[in-house]
């Protein structure tokens, strides 16, 4: 390999040019342990196995790892989907355990992997839900009420970022994935979070859409300090879009850095068991991998 | 070339999502999309409600006329009338007819109104609840839990006394809440209550309580083993007045702890994680739901026993016209029902008069057909 010593300055250059680093953790994870309680048997193997990072205010961080390296775990206690057994996190500086559900869901949008409905509301209601964390405190006419002006307004924002204003009548059982998924980061979005977690959200995008959600995650960190937590399977596009990555395996942290420090080919064939090329994208640089490919012989 | 397609896609990207203006595209003022029925208005949500209540009157008029003797509608309206106005009735022929229609129609065609509401609002409420569009009371063996108790009433002697109007209630209650305490216990073993299980155990349950309803019918006397075919299958009775107070209040209380939960619904039923981000405390919200559920489907199956079609039938046709957004549903689906089983019960103790059919044959055979008609119907307009 040619360049040691530009791949080190391409990484220092990275990480200077993280703006919003200084802002301190929105996230603070402690010693965190988790696994699944399985009826008392305790041979259950810790699905987070000892968990301990940051994750900075205004920053986009993307998950990696194999299957079963447990990201989704990571994300959903993140998201106090779950609780952890052992250690503790804090969100801006709080206790997250202490908090209610519904202040988390204030501060917290959560895209999930799965995004099925089953019921046909149309694509504007659903996007509308993201409002109900802001609205859940009238209880007595809970029921009954109806979303204010400003509501709407962050709603059709939403929509518009997303590119979905011309499906808002639509019913959401009848949209494609790509669709729902836009949808349901809508719906996320509408949430006003400081903080959006999502698990595979480009799964089912094509590319048009992938990079365009992409870049939307990153001009929502610019404009409005959105601090994005994204797991996902693809490598070249955490790498092209995320400030840090953290890489996953067994439950463990084996690299958490800039995509130069966590996208090194010793580093994911020891991961992923699997040879792979690394090289530079050609227009920005940033690492990027290739799949060897047929003819294992005479690469890298 | 790598570059120049980059700054295309740099170009390109601002534009498509460019923060313009947000008015007319979501707002309360008739835009383009509120007329497309993109969301849940204030305005549509009274005209629906509006037409559906007008309906209801009518309907119930219409049944009113009906029955062994039909009764002109001009001495019905007049017959409501005098009662409303406490003035007593000066013409003689008419009393009977008044009586009639007082003490025996009205009575039994409020209780369908109420016993449809009730059980189509159920549904709605466990449709939403289950994220299971054809989920009613029966599938969670809580109907089946109440019949279990009021068929014990029956057995010991309850049924037959002057105790069976307030007892036979209770046994149902009782009934049902055994069903939701031994199904929440079940579930409540694996630590959460996940969905599939409390569906799961559901079914068992009903297996198990079925049979038990078999066993105790197939011990009856052959004559008190008739009557209770009858009201397993589903009939409306004419309930005293008295009763009839008893179960508004009961179910008007039932129905209040449901429409409270109209908002949670529609966050629960995108699911249950999904509801969690939005920050529903689901756990909580489940029970309560559940509870309440439980609690009206025992006091209307104590009534009017096993009506199982209602539930399932009214709520999914309902959301096939006007959406998903429990605002509406719930209140909507909960008319509709009411409608259905009041027009229901006078084809029942009309169709082959003097003899009465049970009501649950004819919800069954009608709603069945016009299920599978909707669907039909909706697909062509899809296509």
């Amino acid at each position: 390999m040619s360049g040691t010593s530009q791949h080190q300055s391409i990484g220092m250059m990275r990480s200077d040019s993280i703006p919003l680093l200084g802002r301190g953790p929105a996230y603070d994870v402690e010693s965190v342990r988790f696994r699944y309680q399985s009826n008392e048997s305790q041979a259950a193997r810790w699905i987070l196995d000892n968990i301990s990072f940051h994750v900075q205010e205004g920053e986009v961080l993307g998950v990696v790892g194999p299957n079963g390296s447990g990201k989704t775990s990571l994300l959903k206690v993140l998201a106090r989907l779950m609780t952890p057994q052992q250690g503790h996190i804090t969100l801006f500086g709080q206790d997250l355990s202490a908090k209610t559900q519904r202040e988390v869901a204030c501060l917290v949008g959560v895209v999930p992997q799965d995004t099925q409905m089953l019921f046909p509301f149309t694509v504007a209601e659903s996007v509308l839900m993201g409002r109900f964390p802001h609205r859940a405190r009238d209880r007595w006419i809970g029921g009954f009420g109806w979303e204010s002006r400003e509501d709407l307004a962050i709603a059709a924002q939403a929509m518009m970022t997303m590119d979905i204003v011309h499906l808002a009548h639509r019913s959401v059982t009848d949209l494609s994935g790509g669709e729902r998924q836009r949808t349901v980061i809508a719906r996320a979005l509408a949430q006003t979070p400081k903080v959006l977690l999502l698990d595979e959200p480009t799964a089912f995008l094509d590319l048009q859409h992938q990079v365009e959600i992409c870049s939307v995650l990153r001009r929502l960190r610019d404009e409005r300090g959105l601090t994005v937590v994204l797991v996902s399977h693809d490598l070249n596009l955490v790498s092209q879009y995320c400030d840090r990555i953290l890489l996953l395996d067994h439950g463990q942290i084996v690299r958490l850095g800039v995509p130069d420090e966590v996208i090194e080919p010793e580093v994911l064939e020891s991961v992923y068991r699997c040879r792979v090329l690394v090289d530079r994208h050609p227009s920005t640089g940033l690492p990027r991998i290739t799949l060897p490919g047929r003819q294992l012989s005479g690469e890298n | 070339m790598v570059h120049v397609i980059r700054e295309d896609l740099l170009k390109q990207l601002p534009a498509t999502v460019e923060p313009v203006s947000c008015t007319g595209i979501l707002s309360h003022e008739p835009g383009r999309m509120v007329s497309q029925g993109a969301i849940l208005t204030n305005s549509r949500w009274m005209a629906t409600l509006g037409v559906l209540s007008l309906t209801a009157i009518a309907v119930g008029l219409i049944c009113l006329h009906f029955g062994a003797q039909p009764i002109a509608y001009g001495e019905v309206l007049r017959a409501l009338f005098d009662t409303v106005s406490l003035k007593d009735s000066t013409d003689e022929t008419s009393d009977i007819a008044k009586t009639i229609l007082l003490q025996v129609r009205l009575p039994r065609i409020l209780l369908g109104f109420l016993v449809g509401c009730s059980l189509a609002s159920v549904g709605v409420a466990l449709q939403a609840l289950l994220r299971n569009p054809l989920a009613d009371p029966y599938v969670l063996g809580v109907s089946s839990g109440a019949a279990l108790g009021a068929a014990v009433g029956i057995l010991f002697g309850v049924g037959t006394t002057f105790l069976a109007e307030t007892a036979l209630p209770a046994c149902g209650f009782a009934g049902g809440l055994v069903a939701l305490l031994v199904i929440y216990r079940m579930a409540a073993t694996y630590g959460q209550l996940p969905i599939h299980s409390l569906l799961l155990t559901g079914v068992i349950l009903n297996a198990i309580f079925s049979a038990l309803i078999m066993f105790i019918t197939s011990i009856l006397e052959p004559n008190r083993s008739y009557g209770m075919m009858a009201w397993l299958m589903g009939t409306l009775t004419a309930p005293t007045y008295g009763s009839l107070v008893a179960l508004i209040i009961y179910l008007s209380i039932g129905l209040f702890l449901l429409f409270r939960h109209m908002r949670v619904l529609n966050i629960l039923a995108l699911g249950e994680e999904s509801a969690r981000t939005l920050g529903i405390d689901t756990e909580q919200a489940k029970r309560s739901l559940f509870m309440v559920t439980a609690l009206v489907t025992g006091a209307v199956v104590s009534v009017s026993g096993m009506i199982g079609f209602i539930g399932m039938v009214v709520p999914h046709a309902v959301r096939l016209v006007i959406g998903a957004d429990h605002r509406l549903l719930l209140p909507a689906s909960a008319l509709v029902g009411g409608i259905f089983l009041m027009s229901a019960d006078t084809v029942a103790r009309t169709l082959i008069a003097p003899t009465e059919i049970p009501v649950g044959i004819i919800t069954a055979l009608a709603g069945g057909p016009f299920f599978v008609y909707l669907l039909l119907w909706r697909k062509d307009r899809l296509a």
